[in-house]
């Protein structure tokens, strides 16, 4: 955070960031519905087809977070970063399996939310309340961490610093972000995706076409990263240590079971026309891990450029302002930002929509009405984002990158009771709520179990130790715990709960036989 | 969790097996070489299995449709 000011890149920042915004109002018109009607505002009426969906999730899973912090994490250790590639390639097949059927049944029952799931095959609230309050609170830290995002590229446009006046722009994008989302709904950060999208792929192309040719090539900037981590030792190098295999694997399996069930994905998925729209899209979206990928490799080209930082997050737009024009350097800055606002409104309207409907209707106001519904969404949506900022602009990013690793493991915690309730095994709701505070406990436990908060947790197996992540074993003893009990409460003969579904409704309709 | 209906997708569905087989185990591919482009193995098979899984899906997605 200098004081020098790019006029330039600040000028073409501040263009194309008013031109979202003014999209942002506008949305609200577009695909016109209701907005008074939750299921208009917080899931765009159920009607986005495969190119919006592709747009709107691809714009909400890969987040300016991940803009700045894979880089950075490969900057820093090199290889073991990647593991963001195999995480988000193995998804897809996830996302195909399961989540057409999710849609089919909520579309169905009318769910707009994965615990409104939960009540309805499982007929437990509590079920659904623990699943609703662990989808909040693994999202929380998530939209903090977009900001983050954010103030990295404010600060390198050399406005901003430090006190409470340098969070002013901040402050200001922020609000912005917040009045729209208000007024339009999920309808907004999908018009922005577009944009958003489109504005992130140019930047990339640019940059991994661009940057290697002026550093001699991706041979020597592979070269040049490999030296410096033969230099600098330790759990480093453009191959994984042995050590590091396990850690890596389980974190992208473990990642890849969660990402779906996040509230922000899952309203990404939720809000498509079609289950065959979701299909499309588990083809379609590996192409945003491509982009991905090319991401990473700034992290390298930051290295062969020698680029130095204070703090390994500010990598790129370091790489972008040693390498790029101005003006280009403000295009690519406000890709970031932008690219920081739609997933953040994606994620507070996902969260609001579970405190709306499985937390607020069902413990607070039972009575409560269709129009009701949308206005405590729209106000919570609001509640979450200040939320958010409060906690950046308290200087708490380090706080809100710990809770984000943790609401990794906790939000597996949610994918025993979705997942298998999609499927003909049905567990006891109890038993998958006792299964779930197991996990929840065990895996917070493990992270802090070494003093610092570690994703990984090493087990001995043996004579060997195994550093496995957290999410997959907590995951695990949630699983059995849930089967177990299930098995005891059956022979008890304990209430299972009213399942409102049926076999078919998770079936799409077939287009040919 | 791969425990999906069968019977409809038949062994067809068995194949988006394979990009966990083959990403999550690492001894096949935390290599320099062979590589392509100036791009070292290990990044190479990584973006190579991009568009494999992209054409699984595919070849799965006309079985089921």
């Amino acid at each position: 955070m200098n004081g020098d000011i790019n006029w330039t890149a600040l000028v073409v920042f501040i263009l194309f960031f008013a031109l979202v915004t003014v999209l942002g109002f506008f949305a609200s018109r577009w695909k016109a519905g209701d907005l008074s009607q939750l299921h208009e505002w917080g899931l765009g009426g159920r009607r986005f087809g495969t190119w919006i969906t592709w747009f709107l999730v691809g714009g909400d899973f890969y987040t300016a977070y991940t803009v700045i912090a894979v880089p950075a994490v490969v900057f820093a250790t090199g290889a073991y970063g990647f593991f963001a590639l195999p995480y988000t390639i193995v998804v897809y097949p996830i996302v195909f399996t399961i989540m057409p059927r999710l849609w089919a049944v909520s579309k169905k029952h009318n769910f707009l939310t994965s615990a409104d799931f939960i009540e309805g095959r499982y007929g437990n609230r509590w079920l659904a309340l623990a699943v609703a309050f662990t989808g909040i609170l693994a999202t929380m830290p998530y939209i903090a961490l977009q900001l983050v995002g954010m103030q990295v590229v404010i600060g390198s446009l050399g406005i901003g610093g430090p006190g409470l006046a340098g969070e002013v722009p901040l402050i200001i994008a922020f609000l912005i972000l917040a009045l729209y989302t208000y007024s339009s709904g999920l309808r907004a950060p999908a018009m922005i995706a577009f944009v958003k999208d489109i504005m992130i792929y140019i930047v990339v192309i640019a940059a991994v076409a661009f940057i290697p040719i002026k550093l001699g090539g991706y041979a020597h900037v592979f070269q040049a990263a490999a030296d410096a981590f033969t230099a600098k030792g330790g759990a480093t190098g453009i191959t994984l240590k042995s050590s590091q295999m396990v850690p890596f694997a389980s974190l992208a399996l473990g990642s890849a079971l969660a990402a779906f069930m996040y509230p922000h994905t899952m309203t990404g998925v939720l809000s498509s026309s079609s289950g065959d729209v979701v299909r499309k899209n588990a083809m379609l979206l590996p192409a945003y891990t491509i982009l991905l990928g090319l991401i990473a490799l700034l992290g390298y080209m930051g290295i062969a450029a020698g680029v130095s930082v204070k703090s390994n997050t500010m990598v790129v737009p370091a790489l972008f302002q040693a390498i790029f024009p101005d003006w280009f350097v403000g295009f690519s800055f406000a890709a970031i930002a932008i690219g920081a606002l739609v997933p953040a409104a994606i994620m507070s309207i996902g969260a609001a929509n579970l405190f709306t409907r499985n937390v607020w209707k069902p413990f607070v106001n039972p009575h409560i009405k269709p129009e009701g519904e949308a206005t405590t969404a729209k106000l919570v949506s609001l509640v979450v984002k200040i939320g958010a900022l409060v906690f950046i602009i308290a200087d708490q990013a380090k706080f809100a990158i710990d809770l984000q690793l943790l609401g990794g493991v906790w939000i597996i915690q949610t994918f025993p009771a979705i997942v298998l309730g999609l499927y003909r095994t049905r567990l006891n709701p109890w038993a998958l709520l006792i299964g779930w505070g197991t996990g929840m406990v065990v895996g917070t436990w493990m992270a802090y179990s070494t003093g610092t908060i570690k994703p990984v947790f090493a087990l001995a197996l043996g004579d060997t130790t195994y550093s496995v992540y957290i999410g997959i074993l907590a995951g695990a003893l949630n699983l059995v715990v849930a089967f177990v009990l299930s098995f005891v409460f059956k022979a008890l003969g304990a209430g299972e709960g009213r399942d409102q579904t049926s076999a078919a409704d998770y079936e799409l309709a077939s287009k040919s036989a | 969790m791969e425990d999906t209906p069968v019977r409809r997708a038949g062994p067809w569905q068995l194949l988006l097996l394979l990009p966990f087989v083959a990403l999550l185990w690492l001894p096949f591919y935390n290599d320099v070489e062979p590589s392509f482009m100036g791009f070292p193995f290990f990044y190479w098979y990584q973006f190579l299995w991009v568009p494999l899984t992209s054409l699984i899906i595919y070849l799965v997605y006309r079985r089921v449709r």
